[in-house]
């Protein structure tokens, strides 16, 4: 604890910004330049600080660094942060996009501006908590704390059926979250029988409940419990990513939601369910992941050529790209159900890169939203005639999120197909069938929006990317390709967790006498 | 150098990009209120510049920055046509077999390694030199062709766009490599097949071609993972060295225990059908002549197209251990050849005609393939990019000089008018036709050779197949060169005095891929399939079974050797009897075998079919699992039937609180006496 907190620092900076928000007064248009100013100063800090762990983050440890720890609730529940090659590139997606989502908001929000910032704030100091707790009663706090600003961005600046939508985004995602408290309750109760106390707390108990989540992967929990909480945690992940049949909650928060919040929602809040799996379900309940493999190869190529034929028939742009997320989320379940490095590998990849590509996308919509206020594609129509540079840029995003070698897109979705036929070669089989399907629902789209003749006389005078949508676009499409052709400051990054999930995943597996896949 | 060739177009795309995209915002950006080229933002302008435009953007001034884009992308791709020249003669007449030069890891996980790299051999440079040739040609000819269209930064900028992408296919040096060339070719001409995005048509030719494009590129991927499982490597070396231990060995498929080289063959052979459209996944190909003709040119004729041929060239070494595999290239090969004939012989379209034409020989070099010369496809493949570009871009002239007609039928007689690009046509369609000692001759008779002495059991097929395609090809080529360049006119009005030969820039380009077409054969056939054969190619391609066939075709009585060129005459007799001679022999025929004429003119009804099958049955089932999965099943039985079941369930709790106090008592004096009933029987 010599070192400078600089996770604890980078997770509360957006609180203190929130609160600096707070204190604004005013209705005019100097307290809404101030307020979108402390809001865009402190975003931004947090991510050059964050930035600040990506240098100083050693690729080849794969364990837990930056490691915060002070006691806090007692009885085994102690304020613990740290991030390993799993996690700490999750943080950097969370502080790069949230600028942009600021800068996005500018101009789009109307009606109460300083509380819209203050959810979105709150929003990155949770988010970032969620991917650096150390303790699962504070992971709790985090993940379903992230509800309450997302339901409220959802539910006051959302469009016209937003009582709807964020409802159902939070019967689903509580009914998640319910089963995973018990969950962690009995994985508390537990620990209090296997883990040996710590020597500083005194006392003379020999084993100690505790929430901490370095000690509980080293707990090997006994086959038929780890089923049942397996399960507890299923719940609320695959709402969360969302897997099929739970899915239908996305498309109705996308709609719904202002640009940026659709962008957090598709960037972050989705990735949460799968960084779960990475973090709880695989590494502490590998026997019961094992045996759910196959269903979860199911549900992922279900929802990969279900919600992709779907997005075909969508008439509403952010639909489409809703059930595109959720076609995309299906390739990241089943790459990292796999267990093989490439196909966990692949998984985050693919986490992340969708996270830039269908915030992008999402971006894109808004763009033409402001302009015309509808999101419907019968709308639209040759924008290419006025908006050039948008068409290039949509262009791009469009084959990134095809999976066109190149682009980002390509490299996660690529691993994640190879790492599952190493594994199941009838998932493999049928998740590829998605590269067709993409390809014609996101081509079909891009040509009835932008190509063809203007000929909608509301669209003759639509203009194309102002500055800021530039600068807010721009390293996006930069970072799409870089990333796209050098995947390898990502892939370092994870390469030594990744190994380390998959060995003792393996290890585990065969210890209670099954029979592991060799990963090559 | 090599670096060199792949990038110097991929250097020349990026600028003439930024030219094109800052140039294109700066017509339509406000700032931008004095600049050349500007449209006012007026509502009543904007609305006349809609009236009357179905061809491009003709009428609009051309973008900023047009003539440096071009001469910038042009010249690159000259110095690179040249580069490629000097690697042809350096690797092909030197000993060392394969030079690999790594550029920089792409990525790396687990055992899965996979870099830019790029791979020099022969089979590299007879590719690059064709590339660059046919692209440095159709740069040049598109200064003239495209000289009307305001868009040509953007044009020019996905020409070399597809150039990069068509060299990194052929330099690359592992199978992702590949996928990347491979994907980036598709993207490109997409972008060209789509350059006039106002026509529908266009679009929806471009997004056929993606998708059923994607449709093989699913095999293709399988492969590749296919590929990783058993070697545990993507890279061509390693795959090469392991393929013959693995030979004979099985692997774990889907359900099934299958042999793994067969099943990774035909996994990645369905990669090659889709982008050289072959039987079944040719559908877009025909809707890809929407693009620009020198974009047919250059992507659906001479390079693009060719590179499935070129993918099972490049892994013959594993394709060689497969005999299932082979037998099946031979089928589809030969299948396609004769089958894409048929429908070119009664297509009106002059440039479909021509489509047809490619799809007929891609197969012919499949078969080729499929039997084991695979030096024998090459060769085709290299001499068919020059012939067949030449037929493109004449065509492109025929249809420039006729101000964008495409109908046969409404053309006649303009060998006149057009004297030029006439005899480019006829050169063209000799070398085509394979007229004795043009390069045709060398390579398409070869390859008719080849499948009569191969002992693949598909052969006897192939060969009767091909020597059948040969006379439909001397047939449909004829019937093409007359039905435009003969007899009377059919030209409506006056457009025929405005016909007018083509600007030098065009033509001379042309001559170019003329003396190819009329010597490529000649100069080449020696080093391609002759006695230097094996020195030229070394270790490019798995030459076992080839040298055997070649050493057969040299002792084929003379009667064999004559028959393909004998074809070629009948063929040729038959389009000047029924096109010059009796006229109304094609309508009689047509009418007298009318189900067989439309069978053929709606080329056997595959887009039917497929839209049948896939587009509308795949629009149903989206609206299908949208409506009734989403929301009647999952929506309802999920959060709204839980939301409504409360909100009912809690309306009738509340209606029970009626607020009379006798209902209140009543209520109670049931409960009390069940109560006590309860309590008197349970105890």
């Amino acid at each position: 604890m010599s070192e400078w907190p600089i996770l604890s620092t980078i997770i509360f900076l957006p609180l203190v910004g929130a609160l600096l928000v707070l204190v604004i007064r005013g209705d005019d248009d100097i307290a809404r330049r101030n307020i979108f100013n402390v809001a865009l100063w402190t975003t931004s800090v947090t991510f050059v600080l964050s930035l600040f762990v990506w240098f100083n983050f050693d690729s080849a440890n794969p364990g837990f660094q930056m490691v915060e720890r002070v006691d806090w609730l007692g009885a085994g529940i102690s304020y613990q942060m740290g991030v390993d090659g799993i996690s700490m590139l999750f943080v950097i997606l969370t502080t790069f996009l949230m600028p942009l989502c600021i800068l996005a908001s500018k101009r789009t929000v109307k009606h109460q501006f300083k509380a819209y910032m203050v959810a979105f704030l709150v929003m990155e100091t949770l988010m970032i908590g969620v991917f650096c707790s150390l303790d699962l009663v504070l992971f709790y706090l985090f993940f379903e704390g992230g509800l309450i600003p997302m339901f409220l961005i959802i539910g006051i600046w959302g469009g016209p059926r937003r009582v709807y939508a964020s409802f159902k985004f939070f019967l689903y995602t509580l009914l998640g979250s319910v089963l995973m408290l018990l969950a962690i309750m009995a994985m508390y109760w537990y620990s209090g029988t296997v883990v040996p106390c710590d020597p500083a707390a005194g006392g003379i108990a020999a084993t100690c409940s505790t929430t901490d989540i370095v000690k509980l992967m080293d707990v090997q929990f006994p086959a038929g419990m780890q089923t049942w909480l397996w399960i507890g945690f299923f719940a609320s992940f695959a709402v969360k990513m969302p897997m099929w049949p739970v899915h239908t909650w996305l498309p109705d928060a996308h709609v719904e939601a202002p640009t940026a919040g659709s962008v957090i929602l598709a960037a972050i809040l989705l990735k949460m369910g799968g960084y779960g799996f990475l973090r709880f379900s695989l590494p502490m309940f590998p026997l019961a992941s094992a045996d759910f493999a196959p269903f979860i190869f199911t549900l992922s190529v279900v929802a990969i050529i279900y919600t992709s034929i779907v997005a075909l028939m969508q008439k509403d742009m952010k639909k489409l790209i809703a059930y595109s997320s959720v076609a995309h989320m299906g390739f990241v379940t089943m790459g990292m159900f796999a267990m093989t490095t490439q196909g966990v590998q692949g998984s985050i990849f693919l986490m992340l890169s969708h996270g830039l590509i269908s915030g992008a996308l999402f971006l894109c919509v808004g763009v033409v939203y402001d302009r015309m206020h509808t999101r419907e594609i019968a709308a639209y129509g040759g924008l290419v005639n006025r908006m050039p540079l948008y068409a290039a840029a949509f262009m791009l995003f469009t084959m990134a999120n095809v999976g066109l070698p190149g682009t980002m897109g390509f490299v996660g979705e690529f691993l994640t197909l190879i790492g599952t036929y190493q594994v199941n070669t009838w998932a493999a089989f049928l998740a590829t069938t998605g590269i067709i399907l993409s390809a014609a629902y996101a081509l079909w789209l891009y040509r009835r929006v932008v190509f063809g003749k203007l000929e909608k006389g509301s669209l003759k005078d639509i203009l194309d990317l102002s500055p800021r949508e530039q600068l807010i676009l721009g390293p996006l499409v930069v970072l799409t390709l870089l990333f796209g052709f050098y995947p390898a400051p990502i892939l370092d990054v994870t390469a030594a967790s990744v190994d380390q999930l998959v060995a003792n995943y393996q290890a585990a597996l065969s210890a209670a006498g099954k029979l592991a896949v060799a990963a090559p | 150098m090599y670096s060199a060739i792949v990038f110097l177009p991929l250097i020349g795309a990026i600028i003439a990009g930024a030219i094109s995209i800052y140039g294109a915002h700066g017509r339509t950006a406000p700032a931008a209120a004095n600049g050349p080229g500007h449209r006012a933002p007026s509502r009543g302008h904007a609305e006349s510049e809609n009236g009357a435009d179905d061809h491009g953007h003709d009428h609009e001034p051309a973008a900023v920055g047009s003539r440096p884009a071009e001469v910038i992308t042009s010249g690159l791709l000259i110095i690179t046509a040249i580069l490629s020249w000097i690697a042809f003669f350096s690797v092909g007449l030197s000993d060392d077999a394969v030079q690999r030069i790594p550029v920089f890891t792409w990525f790396d996980s687990g055992t899965l390694a996979v870099d830019w790299a790029l791979r020099i051999d022969t089979l590299t440079v007879v590719m690059m030199a064709l590339v660059t040739t046919v692209s440095a040609v159709v740069h040049v000819y598109s200064f003239g062709y495209m000289a009307h269209d305001p868009y040509r930064p953007r044009f020019f900028a996905y020409l070399s766009l597809f150039t990069f992408a068509m060299l990194a296919l052929v330099t690359s040096d592992n199978l992702v490599q590949l996928f990347f060339g491979w994907e980036g070719v598709g993207l490109a001409s997409y972008l060209l097949i789509g350059f006039w995005y106002q026509r529908p048509a266009a679009n929806a030719a471009a997004i056929k071609a993606f998708v059923v494009n994607r449709v093989g590129d699913f095999g293709f991927a399988l492969g590749i993972f296919g590929i990783f499982v058993v070697f545990n490597s993507v890279e061509y070396e390693t795959i090469f060295a392991n393929a013959p231990t693995i030979a004979g060995t099985t692997f774990h498929f889907l359900s099934w225990e299958l042999d793994a080289l067969t099943v990774i063959c035909l996994l990645l052979f369905m990669g090659a059908m889709g982008k050289s459209a072959q039987f079944m996944l040719h559908t877009w190909l025909p809707d890809a002549m929407e693009g620009p003709t020198p974009v047919s040119a250059l992507i659906h004729a001479a390079t693009m197209v060719t590179a499935g041929v070129f993918m099972v060239a490049r892994l013959s070494p594993v394709f060689e251990l497969s005999p299932f595999a082979l037998i099946f290239v031979t089928f589809i090969g030969a299948t396609t050849c004769f089958f894409a004939a048929t429908i070119a012989i009664v297509q009106n379209d002059i440039k479909r005609v021509v489509a047809y034409s490619t799809c007929s020989q891609l197969g012919y070099m499949f078969a080729a393939l499929g039997v084991g010369a695979y030096s024998v496809g090459i060769f085709h493949l290299f001499t068919h990019g020059f012939f067949k570009a030449l037929l493109f871009l004449a065509c492109g002239s025929v249809i420039h000089a006729m101000e964008d007609e495409q109908d046969m039928r409404k053309m006649g007689g303009l060998r006149k008018q057009i004297p030029i690009t006439y005899a480019m046509m006829v050169i063209g369609g000799l070398a085509l036709t394979g007229f004795p000692f043009t390069a045709g001759y060398f390579s398409k008779d070869a390859i008719i050779e080849a499948t009569e002495v191969a002992t693949n059991p598909m052969a006897g097929y192939a060969y009767v197949l091909t020597l059948g395609a040969a006379l439909l090809t001397a047939l449909y080529t004829w019937r093409l060169i007359f039905m435009t360049f003969h007899g009377k006119t059919r030209i409506a009005g006056d457009l025929l005095k405005r016909v007018h030969e083509q600007p030098w820039v065009m033509l001379g380009p042309m001559m170019v891929l003329a003396f190819g077409a009329l010597f490529g054969g000649l100069i080449f056939h020696g080093l391609f399939i002759g006695d230097e054969h094996n020195a030229f190619w070394k270790s490019a391609l798995d030459l076992v079974t080839e040298n055997h066939l070649l050493k057969e075709m040299h002792h084929l009585p003379f009667t064999a050797t004559i028959l393909p060129t004998v074809m070629m005459v009948i063929g040729f007799g038959l389009a000047y009897y029924f096109y010059m001679v009796n006229l109304d022999g094609p309508k009689r025929l047509a009418a007298r075998h009318d189900w067989l004429y439309r069978f053929l003119l709606n080329k056997w009804y595959f887009d039917e079919l497929y839209d049948f099958l896939f587009v509308r049955s795949l629009k149903w089932l989206g609206r299908f699992l949208w409506r009734k999965g989403d929301g009647w099943l999952i929506d309802g039985f999920g959060p709204d039937g839980v939301s409504s079941w409360v909100l009912g369930a809690t309306s009738r709790i509340v209606r029970l609180q009626t607020g009379y106090l006798y209902h209140y008592a009543f209520a109670m004096l049931i409960g009390v006496a069940l109560l006590v009933t309860y309590l008197m029987f349970a105890a």
